[in-house]
């Protein structure tokens, strides 16, 4: 695991929850993301994930607690699904220049970099879903971002897709030295390089590294027994079932989509 | 130039076209088009309003289009009735509203076709003045807001989270089209203004590649409108708001039968 006491700290979170008419969203959230370093949010629907990642990157003020930010911190945001209207004409390489300038060259290079540059010309409207993921990837890195916040990164993706949408998140990670910030719906597989894994239910349930999390009693009371965290490792030190489900997450297939916030 | 009626009209429409075809991008792209044609019934509200209280009609006119935007800025948030029902209603009340209003005002004789249908052929060298100068201002805000105009337009959540502010760019759109809907009442009236909005945008669309593209042959595609609109109108004798929208939906037609599928945005190896 990663030493984080040497590493700039790009947010810190204290005591940090959102009331709104009446109702609490998520309370008492800890959470300090430091360059190079992964942090994964997971909970059900409804528990407070997108709201604590609104407040770390200062979208909702906190009404309690606290939340600091590097000064001129850049963000780089890849969100959870976006479906252009035909009515807009967008290019991939329009669509990089959405939020920023950038020179052609930088363009490419992004592309290039998330395996995309022959999508250059095409239309949006065009891609595949993995396409369109890999491109999203390649705006939110065009930035230079200090972090990158990756809004429920492998919906949709299937599992050949999710696999090579990590390894990307790694090798992001590890080129650009960026924090990242992921939410996942999927509370049975996180990456096994996260850092830190939060637990959300309305308020922090549980968290740690991956390998404490799934141990930890609050999870499995929190998702049942047969829950079983899923660690995606790169190297391949799990089991494969036929079907090509890790064992320990059989039934993320089934479970992990019921989307919509 | 500006000496003969036909050619005041050629200048003010096509001074107009050019600030409806960026705008009417935005308004396809966001699918606001109801809430355009909310916000033009509202205009004769507008009207009997500022003759009510002698104000300057273009300023009412305005201020009653941004009222109406408010109040439904306001309405939605209540998260009751649906934006189309709530659109249903300020539409035809303000609508209703102006014309009872209208009535009232014995004093002052209303060409009420003309403010619903516009009479192009009356403008004035003062009319294009204003046509010209709101329009200047209009264009100069949409092209120096470009960029998070049309992030927030893409993704609100994206061009929040990287520090642009969408709410923000939304009032800037609805006020932008109060503006244009008081600049444009004289012209086309209030029943076709929205017609310039979206009927040169939508036949851009085929045409353009990028959004920028699809604002400027949006902005000429309605000056051909315009131009073809009140030389047929000329011609045949027929009223110049409705004969310009004509021109447009032929424009429109025409566009259609052209395979641009092939021109943009489409990949060789096209899977579905």
């Amino acid at each position: 695991m990663h030493d984080h006491k040497d590493k700039e700290t790009l947010i810190t979170l204290s005591g940090a929850g959102i009331r709104r008419g009446g109702r609490t969203l998520v309370e008492g959230v800890d959470l300090t993301i430091g360059r190079g370093e992964i942090v994964t949010l997971i909970g059900p629907n409804g528990s407070g994930k997108s709201t604590t990642a609104k407040m770390a990157t200062g979208v909702l003020k906190p009404s309690m607690g606290r939340v600091t930010r590097k000064p001129g911190l850049r963000i780089g945001y890849v969100p959870q699904k976006l479906s252009i209207d035909w009515t807009l004409p967008l290019n991939v390489e329009r669509l990089m220049t959405l939020t920023g300038r950038y020179a052609d060259g930088e363009i490419a290079a992004a592309l290039e970099a998330v395996g995309a540059a022959h999508l250059r010309k095409a239309a949006v409207q065009e891609l595949s879903g993995g396409e369109f993921q890999r491109v999203l990837f390649a705006r939110a890195m065009i930035r230079k971002p200090d972090l990158l916040v990756l809004d429920e990164p492998v919906q949709g993706v299937d599992f050949s897709g999710e696999i090579a949408l990590y390894q990307l998140i790694r090798q992001i990670r590890d080129d650009t030295r960026a924090g990242v910030l992921m939410i996942s719906h999927d509370l049975h597989v996180v990456m096994a390089e996260t850092d830190t894994v939060l637990c959300l239910n309305g308020h922090v349930c549980c968290r740690g590294t991956p390998g404490a999390v799934k141990q930890s009693p609050e999870y499995l009371r929190l998702f049942g027994a047969r829950a079983g965290l899923a660690i995606y490792q790169h190297h391949h030190d799990h089991e494969h079932h036929d079907d090509g489900c890790v064992v320990g997450a059989e039934h993320h297939q089934h479970e992990g989509h019921h989307h919509g916030h | 130039m500006l000496s003969d009626f036909f050619s005041r009209a050629l200048v003010a429409g096509i001074g107009l076209a050019a600030v409806t075809g960026p705008l009417g991008c935005f308004v396809v792209w966001r699918r606001m088009a109801y809430f355009g044609d909310t916000m033009a019934h509202s205009a004769l509200l507008g009207v009997a309003l500022s003759i009510l209280l002698s104000v300057n009609m273009t300023l009412g006119v305005f201020a009653v289009a941004a009222l109406v935007a408010g109040a439904l800025l306001l309405l939605q948030r209540q998260n009751t009735l649906s934006t189309d029902a709530l659109l249903g209603i300020l539409s035809h009340s303000s609508l209703a509203v102006g014309l009872v209003i209208v009535g009232f005002l014995t004093q002052v004789r209303i060409d009420l076709m003309g403010f619903l249908f516009g009479d192009i052929l009356a403008v004035s060298v003062d009319d294009i003045v204003v046509i010209y100068g709101g329009g200047l201002a209009i264009l100069a805000i949409l092209a120096l807001n470009w960029r998070p105009l049309l992030a927030a337009t893409v993704s609100p959540e994206l061009a929040e989270a990287e520090g642009l502010r969408p709410e923000a760019s939304r009032i800037v759109l609805m006020l932008l089209m109060a503006l244009v809907i008081a600049i444009a009442m004289k012209l086309v009236g209030v029943l076709l203004i929205t017609s310039l909005l979206i009927i040169p945008a939508a036949t851009a669309r085929r045409l353009s590649a990028t959004p920028e593209m699809m604002a400027v042959i949006a902005a000429l595609l309605g000056a051909v409108a315009v131009v073809g609109g009140l030389f047929g109108s000329r011609s045949w004798d027929t009223a110049s708001g409705p004969s310009i929208v004509v021109m447009a939906l032929a424009i429109f037609l025409v566009s259609l039968a052209v395979p641009t599928a092939r021109l943009f945005g489409r990949r060789e190896q096209n899977g579905t």
